[in-house]
């Protein structure tokens, strides 16, 4: 059976998160470019009221986003599972002062990857952010995003602890590579 | 060379009321807290590297207000992305002050690398500040007051300091919670 047939490449999970984004008032996203959330920050830099910020390494999301909370803005963090690796030691400003952090990972090193490298930081995607007391909504299906990314905005903001969306590889589909 | 607890408690003397005050990790929440408890005043103990993105942050939450950053030149150094991030984004209302004394002094004063060549005001110049500033004059100090209270920002300010060991001066409170929501009450009235 195809791959694009399946009934996964029906629901469009970027427009998904984008409407809870906005439902939420969430102004602020922060990322360090990423193919799979590609689509995603395409539709925020379009839209007037959502501010878009570039960031040179992932751990400046955890500082930008606690800063924006302080001033009364709400803010997401959209990463690729290397990413995470460089925000560990951040993740002590929200922990420790119960600042809501958000975040959502695009999975690499899980499901058909091709590049070697990718496979650490993905298989310690999920131990280092539980280490670090942040909650993990896994989507496996992309019927699920829209409700998982709703769960961990209410967890975040509701109860001002740290959550992140783990979006797999194997629902973003793996991306390919060819030689020349 | 300058001494740093007078160069903070200088630059908030009689401070606006929209003027929110953070400082980075070690010395330079020691520094701020001398100069005076204050709920618009934010202080770093950990998470270092991560003041200049709060400051950020909060400058673009609150667009009405001055933001300033105190922090210390082994802290900017742990992420110097964020000066191009910065620069990028252009806030009018925020200010990096940088007390730079050449030494991680926290630690016992190792050297750090502007005891070096590198020189931080060239390299928030490089990352696209264009108003930029090496003071090692205390004569310099009024005008960068004013600066930090109504210029169009951003600013980048490295002070020169002297390398010396001050008695601790303990922020409002070391548990965060309580400091973070002091200080959002007042970052957002």
């Amino acid at each position: 059976m195809a791959k694009s047939m399946t009934s996964q490449r029906l629901v469009d999970w970027h427009q998904d998160i984008f409407d809870v984004l906005i439902a939420h008032n969430i102004s602020i996203v922060a990322h360090v470019p990423d193919a799979g959330h590609g689509p995603l920050i395409n539709k925020c830099e379009a839209h007037s009221e959502m501010q878009t910020v570039t960031l040179t390494t992932e751990q400046d999301g955890v500082g930008l986003l606690s800063g924006a909370w302080a001033g009364g803005r709400k803010g997401v963090l959209l990463m690729q599972s290397s990413g995470v690796g460089n925000t560990i030691n951040a993740l002590a400003l929200p922990s420790i002062c119960r600042i809501p952090f958000l975040t959502i990972v695009t999975m690499r090193g899980e499901w058909g990857e091709f590049i070697p490298w990718q496979v650490p930081m993905g298989q310690g995607t999920p131990k280092v952010l539980e280490a670090m007391g942040v909650r993990l909504f896994r989507v496996d299906a992309s019927e699920d995003v829209g409700s998982a990314v709703e769960a961990a905005v209410n967890s975040a903001y509701n109860t001002r602890q740290s959550a992140a969306v783990l979006l797999s590889q194997k629902m973003i589909g793996a991306k390919q590579f060819k030689q020349g | 060379m300058l001494h740093r607890r007078p160069t903070v408690s200088f630059l908030l003397e009689d401070r606006p009321a929209n003027l929110l005050a953070v400082s980075g990790l070690g010395s330079s929440t020691w520094d701020l807290s001398a100069a005076g408890d204050n709920s618009c005043n934010f202080g770093f103990i950990g998470a270092m590297g991560q003041a200049a993105p709060f400051a950020l942050g909060l400058a673009l939450a609150q667009p009405e207000k001055r933001v300033v950053l105190f922090t210390g030149d082994g802290e900017i150094l742990m992420s110097l992305g964020i000066l191009a991030t910065i620069a990028n984004l252009a806030p009018e209302n925020l200010s990096l002050v940088v007390l730079d004394n050449e030494a991680y002094s926290e630690t016992g004063g190792q050297p750090t690398a502007t005891a070096g060549p590198t020189d931080l005001e060239q390299v928030a110049k490089g990352a696209g500040f264009t108003n930029t500033q090496s003071v090692t004059h205390d004569s310099a100090l009024p005008a960068l007051r004013e600066m930090i209270r109504g210029t169009r920002g951003p600013h980048f300010a490295n002070i020169k300091i002297v390398a010396e060991e001050l008695p601790l001066v303990f922020p409002y409170s070391f548990d965060g919670v309580t400091a973070i929501n002091r200080f959002r009450d007042a970052a957002t009235a």
